[in-house]
């Protein structure tokens, strides 16, 4: 399979890989996929007191797309306040990216990712 | 661009140069191009003498009479010729197939073709190991039953059979035995007058002949009879009509001959590389042999490698071309049918690699693959969520995972 250059340089370069406190009451994670399925990403946000995501990062089991798809999202999300975060559509990375109709799920997992990092974070803030 | 190390042998091997020369005498006008049927001419005569040496040659690399091989295109129409043909030659006898569960599409999709004409057809379980015993055929044995078709060496994950503990179990039963011997010819040895098979399958471009020539293997004593699939001007004594393809036949006879006189000390080489390989890797953490340990090709090597996911992990082994163990090609994963036959989880099955070292394979290039496997695991796992977590103790199996 050919991958467009931009899944090449996030596959070779992936931005903001790592892992924050998940007990933080600033950060959000959302992890969704299936190690069955071939994909699992894990995103976490971590928001300032203006509620502002200053801080973002993932890893990523799965494909070259699966991979581009959660680093381009830990670039676009921050500076975001959460609700503009949980507008960032699917189609807007699968475009960015160039991602081909079979990796197209790579791009819903990762919307998918931020909407449930952004839950987690608001229901953890709602207990606070 | 530099092409990548070959470490494919199994999907397919280069024509030796020494068989390509021979190929090319049969080909134009100067050379021996006539057709075997022609019996009125030099040309026929020539092109007769050329096929039945070629016979010949691969007679004696399994110890069979020359009168016992069929030409064919390849190990898929043998396979499809010994199953269809004794199944339906046979079936006033019975209608009951026995075969296994990780044989090749050729053989599995044939049995499927009779299950829709009305055979019934038992596909065995292989071991975790991937081994089909004597024991699991004899006890799958049935009053009906007239075929087993058992691989000697599979594709995937390269174990090796015991087709002569098999062959004892059916000849003793009067039930036929075919052999799909399309991985394991020219790698190890083949004696069909001490092995009770009936029938076998053969494949040209798997041991450095051409692509698209194979042969079946029909015994004369006992005598097995087959229904031609391809009719015709009735040539291989009627089992499989067609002008034969002089320097297809030319070429692989002459591949057969080079293997049988280079078994022994290629054996001995490719376990070596195949050996410095696993020595190269075993040290990595969860990393598994997939098969066999012993009863193996000596080039074979498929292993799994958990918590990286197979298709990134081909993506980062730019430099090297080796086989994937799932098919990528659609939005689902699909996980081979193979490994998921001997037991293995989806998600190890997705991370296995089939590296198939061949005449080529050179100790650098060996040297090489461990070098990116190891920077690509490290790579990928320092990516891999899955990681993080087996580091932190937790056990996977009892995640509830979102599923998409
Ligand atoms: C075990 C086995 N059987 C059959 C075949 C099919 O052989 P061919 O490509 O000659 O049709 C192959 C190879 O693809 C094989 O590995």
């Amino acid at each position: 399979m050919a991958y467009s250059d931009k899944v090449l340089d996030h596959y070779e370069n992936p931005r903001n890989v790592g892992k924050m406190d998940a007990n933080d009451t600033n950060v959000g994670t959302g992890m969704v996929g299936a190690p069955a399925c071939g994909d699992v990403m894990r995103l976490q946000i971590k928001v300032n007191d203006e509620g502002v995501i200053e801080d973002a990062k993932f890893k990523t089991y799965g494909c070259g797309s699966a991979i581009a798809s959660s680093s381009l999202l830990t670039e676009w999300v921050k500076g975001k306040n959460l609700d503009e975060a949980e507008m960032i559509k699917n189609s807007d990375i699968a475009e960015e990216l160039a991602l081909p109709p079979v990796k197209i799920h790579c791009s819903v997992l990762a919307e998918d990712a931020i909407k449930a990092a952004v839950e987690d974070l608001r229901s953890k803030r709602a207990g606070v | 661009m530099q092409k990548p190390i070959y470490f494919d042998f199994f999907a397919t091997t280069p024509v030796d140069p020494r068989v390509a020369e021979k190929m090319m005498d049969c080909l134009t006008m100067e050379g021996n191009f006539g057709n075997a049927a022609s019996r009125s001419h030099l040309y026929g005569w020539k092109a007769e003498e050329a096929i039945e040496n070629a016979r010949r040659q691969v007679a004696d690399l399994i110890n069979a009479d020359p009168r016992e091989i069929v030409w064919t295109s390849g190990a898929t129409e043998s396979d499809n010729l010994a199953l269809k043909g004794v199944a339906h030659f046979y079936q006033k006898r019975g209608k009951h197939i026995i075969t296994s569960k990780i044989e090749h599409k050729a053989v599995l999709d044939s049995c499927r073709q009779l299950e829709r004409e009305g055979f019934d057809v038992t596909y065995l379980d292989p071991g975790s190991n991937g081994l089909t015993t004597p024991e699991a055929v004899a006890n799958a044995l049935r009053e009906d039953t007239i075929l087993v078709s058992i691989m000697h060496a599979n594709n995937e994950i390269g174990i090796v059979n015991d087709i002569a503990g098999i062959g004892e179990v059916t000849r003793n039963a009067g039930v036929l035995f075919h052999v799909d011997a399309a991985q394991s010819a020219g790698k190890v040895p083949i004696d069909l007058a001490l092995m009770k098979v009936d029938l076998m399958s053969f494949s040209a471009h798997k041991f450095y002949g051409p692509k698209g020539m194979g042969a079946l293997y029909v015994r004369r004593k006992p005598r097995v009879r087959l229904e031609a699939q391809i009719h015709g001007g009735g040539h291989e004594r009627g089992m499989r009509s067609g002008t034969l393809a002089t320097h297809q036949i030319v070429g692989m006879g002459a591949a057969a001959e080079i293997a049988g006189e280079e078994m022994a000390g290629e054996a001995v080489r490719l376990k070596a590389l195949r050996e410095r390989f696993w020595e190269g890797i075993s040290d990595i953490e969860e990393v598994h042999i997939n098969g066999d340990r012993e009863a193996r090709l000596p080039g074979a090597m498929n292993v799994s490698i958990a918590f990286v996911e197979g298709e990134s992990l081909i993506m980062s082994l730019k430099g090297l071309a080796v086989s994937s163990g799932s098919a990528c090609t659609s939005a689902s994963l699909e996980p081979s049918y193979v490994l998921r036959a001997l037991g293995l989880s989806d998600e190890l099955a997705h991370s296995s690699l089939r590296f198939s070292f061949g005449r080529f394979t050179t100790e650098q290039d060996v040297d090489t693959a461990v070098e990116q496997l190891r920077h690509a695991v490290e790579k990928l796992r320092e990516l891999s969520p899955l990681w993080d977590m087996y580091k932190d103790g937790v056990d996977l199996d009892q995640v509830q995972w979102a599923a998409h």
